[in-house]
């Protein structure tokens, strides 16, 4: 039976070889090669409850008055769009857990893509030859950004159009062409022209997903291409020989399992744990807005970014050359990806290193680049939690002003602190293992010597 | 010759399928096995099967309660139901792995680093496809133009987007002097019901709400408390001021008085707070930055009041509105 359909398809495909060798590609057995292939399974699961919404979600702005299932909002002035998302919220049966499970997963894609990007960082994965894998993948990750912000803004609701004054306030502030790209973008000042949601629609639904679907295949051609790098674990692994498991048929059903763990995960979070209730937050005017409101987690470190900046605009002689949100807004995260980008190229240069690698370092192998990696991703993290202070105010009773001054100072003195931990830490834990070689080896020279003696 | 009987014809029959099949399986099961063979795990397919089971039920119930109608939880209840048979499956397959598929590590080799005869080759053939071309340099130049202006010429259309070329609109703002200051509902205000520690927000009667341009805040200060630099000299009326409602930060509303999430008896003095990066402005002195990261202060609004105490403005704001761009400090708004 199989054989037969084997026969078939080679016969009219050529392609035995080509399934052979597929069936028995090796993947290396490490939990931290999962993360990557979470984001793939979200992605996934997005497409699939992504083109659901889309089967009843308008990208109308015209003014409607509400008149459906939800009572408190009864009445009240809206856009098409918002009252289509609270519509699928409550009168599309299944629609509130396809709608929360679409958004749980863009926030389980993006930290999937975050994760994976951190340990590809950490074990220096996108070294020569696999730099290309890299910058595809932080090109998803962008991607993956700006994605999950035009679905968020979408909705139509009050947060999302803060979310949007945000983003066009960004816009405009981009040094002699913001206003023009901002009147491009939105057809006008914010919130612009009807237009402007028919273009968030079409780049959300299509130009994006397939942008990224596009880059996700070239990023799986190349891995396959080069194989998977492995960590050393014993003799059999080096860097001509690949040790690990086939796909068929031992990775499938992990692969597969993982799949559908991830899957019923998300439905999980989507059915029981609420997200994003945007009836409560109600629909957006330009007048109003709401206190405490907090973005999807992965917007954090834009908006703490927005706020750490002190006040002032860079202007001379009466031409504003930085508007303020310039710099939280599009410098900070210009910075992050340029030095993400360029790290590849920057290590090369710095340790002259231009060999193939196919062995992974762990993090202590690789004391420079694990302390430039910390204090880097220190600066991030604390522009990130940055962004929360406004909750921790309401919550622990520390004020918002105390906790921006200490963020301030935080962001610009922690880095080379937890940089130098870091890098201490890597020091000894391989002169802990050296120690702990030596002492193996004299022990096991001992016992040999007092073998030799008792013979003798 | 004599006459076959069937009995034999059937034992020959049979004698030679034997034959047929008996080598062919010898040769099977003697070839060297491409994935090893370990043990049975009946324990295993029992577990797997128990799980396919349990996913069959979840999914069979997910479509039992998605025809229910006006079933309580239903969105948490369609969630459990399809995200367990997802999991059990999940399970299935991991038991799968662990226990009843073959589990190997296998060697490999690397691919080839480089191919260094066919990086060759690819060169020798580009090279030599060039051999009648004798002004390379020009042809490329050639090239290079049409490609250049054929690639202009295709996002030439995007200028449609929006008035990209023009940025007129961004100075603009409905505010004439003598337009009233309306409410929610398009009700005039009266001077008289603005009350101190207390936030409004008004319209100008007749225009788009929605324009940045738009929306202010009144606040009543007491007289003293305000301290008006010369340029804003006479824009407040009997204690009352305008601020346009657009934070100059990133285009949030204004919506919060006082301080952000401060505990209402903090001390400071009365102040504009925008909820989104908590941008604080001083009503008192025509709404210069106190706090946060705006970088220019909240455009204000001339008032006066008429013969019948309404509010009105008395002009236009003293600065554009909304987020800064590149010209916000070139030119006041919109006579």
């Amino acid at each position: 039976m199989i054989r037969r359909l084997v026969r078939a398809l080679d016969q009219r495909s050529g392609s035995a070889p080509f399934i052979r060798k597929t069936l028995r590609y090796l993947f290396p057995d490490h939990w931290s090669f999962l993360l990557g292939e979470v984001a793939l399974y979200a992605f996934v699961i997005l497409v699939a409850t992504g083109v659901y919404l889309t089967l009843f979600y308008t990208d109308g702005t015209t003014d409607v008055v509400y008149h459906g299932s939800y009572v408190p909002l009864q009445g009240q002035h809206m856009t098409e769009a918002y009252r289509s998302v609270v519509n699928i919220s409550f009168s599309v049966k299944a629609g509130l857990l396809i709608r929360q499970t679409h958004h749980w997963a863009a926030d389980v894609f993006v930290a999937a893509i975050t994760l994976h990007m951190l340990r590809v960082f950490f074990t220096g994965a996108y070294r020569k030859p696999r730099e290309l894998t890299y910058w595809l993948g932080l090109t998803m990750l962008l991607a993956a950004l700006l994605e999950g912000y035009l679905g968020y803004s979408l909705a139509d609701d009050l947060l999302s159009g803060m979310g949007l004054a945000i983003g066009n306030a960004v816009a405009l502030s981009i040094p002699f062409v913001g206003a023009n790209l901002g009147a491009l973008i939105w057809g006008g000042p914010f919130p612009g022209k009807h237009e402007f949601f028919a273009r968030m629609y079409v780049a959300h639904v299509f130009l994006l997903p397939v942008l990224i679907a596009t880059l996700l295949a070239v990023h799986l051609l190349l891995v396959a291409l080069r194989h998977h790098t492995q960590f050393k674990r014993g003799p059999r692994e080096t860097e001509r020989k690949i040790v690990g498991v086939p796909t068929f048929p031992g990775q499938t059903p992990r692969s597969l399992g993982l799949f559908f763990a991830v899957a019923g995960v998300l439905f999980l979070l989507g059915g029981l744990a609420q997200i994003n209730p945007i009836w409560l937050w109600g629909p957006f005017h330009t007048f109003s807005s709401t206190n405490g409101a907090q973005p999807d987690w992965y917007l954090g470190w834009l908006i703490g970014a927005l706020r750490l900046v002190p006040s002032f605009d860079l202007v001379i002689g009466g031409y504003t050359l930085v508007p303020n949100p310039f710099w939280g807004g599009a410098a900070f995260p210009l910075i992050v990806f340029t030095f993400l980008y360029l790290w590849p190229w920057l290590e090369r240069r710095w340790s002259g290193d231009d060999a193939f690698h196919n062995l992974l370092d762990r993090p202590r192998d690789a004391p420079g680049r694990t302390a430039i990696g910390v204090g880097f991703f220190t600066w991030v993290f604390l522009v990130f939690v940055a962004g929360s202070a406004d909750r921790i105010d309401v919550l622990f009773n520390i004020s918002y002003t105390s906790q921006i001054w200490a963020y301030r100072v935080a962001a610009l003195a922690a880095p080379p602190i937890t940089a130098f931990i870091a890098y201490r830490v890597c020091r000894e834990l391989q002169a802990g293992e050296i120690v702990e070689r030596e002492r193996t080896r004299a022990e096991r020279e001992a016992v040999a010597a007092r073998r030799g003696a008792e013979t003798a | 010759m004599a006459r076959a009987r069937p009995k034999d014809v059937l034992v020959a029959a049979l004698t030679l399928l034997a034959a047929r099949l008996q080598p062919g399986r010898r040769r099977r099961r003697m070839r060297e096995l491409t994935v090893p063979a370990g043990p049975p795990s009946p324990g295993a397919e029992l577990l797997v099967l128990g799980l396919l089971a349990a996913a069959t039920i979840c999914a069979v119930a997910f479509i039992v309660v998605y025809a229910l109608d006006r079933l309580p939880g239903q969105t948490q209840l369609l969630g459990l139901s399809i995200g367990l048979a997802f999991l059990c499956i999940a399970a299935a397959f991991v038991v799968a792995a662990k226990r009843l598929v073959v589990s190997e590590q296998n060697e490999d080799d690397y691919p080839a680093e480089e191919h260094p005869e066919e990086q060759e080759t690819i060169g020798e053939v580009v090279e030599d496809s060039g051999s009648r071309l004798t002004r390379k340099r020009l042809l490329t130049l050639g090239a290079a133009a049409a490609g250049g202006s054929l690639g202009l010429a295709l996002i030439t259309p995007a200028v449609s987007l929006g008035p990209v070329f023009d940025t007129s609109s961004f100075y603009g703002t409905p505010w004439r002097r003598g337009r009233r200051l309306v409410d929610e509902n398009g009700r005039p205000y009266h001077a008289s019901e603005i009350e101190e520690s207390a936030l409004y927000t008004a319209f100008p009667q007749g225009a788009d709400r929605e324009e940045l341009g738009s929306s202010v805040v009144l606040v009543r200060l007491p007289p003293a408390a305000l301290d008006l630099p010369h340029a804003n000299a006479g824009y407040a009326a009997d204690g009352i001021v305008a601020y346009s409602k657009i934070c100059t930060h990133a285009g949030c509303a204004i919506s919060l008085y006082r301080t952000p999430l401060f505990p209402p008896a903090s001390p400071g003095p009365p102040a504009l707070v925008c909820p989104c990066h908590y941008s604080t402005f001083d009503p008192a002195t025509a709404g210069t930055v106190l706090f946060g990261p705006a970088g220019r202060k909240l455009p204000m609004l001339p008032l006066l009041i008429d013969g019948r105490g309404d509010l009105r403005a008395a002009g236009n704001f003293d600065e554009p509105v909304g987020p800064s761009w590149w010209g916000v400090r070139l030119r006041g708004p919109n006579p």
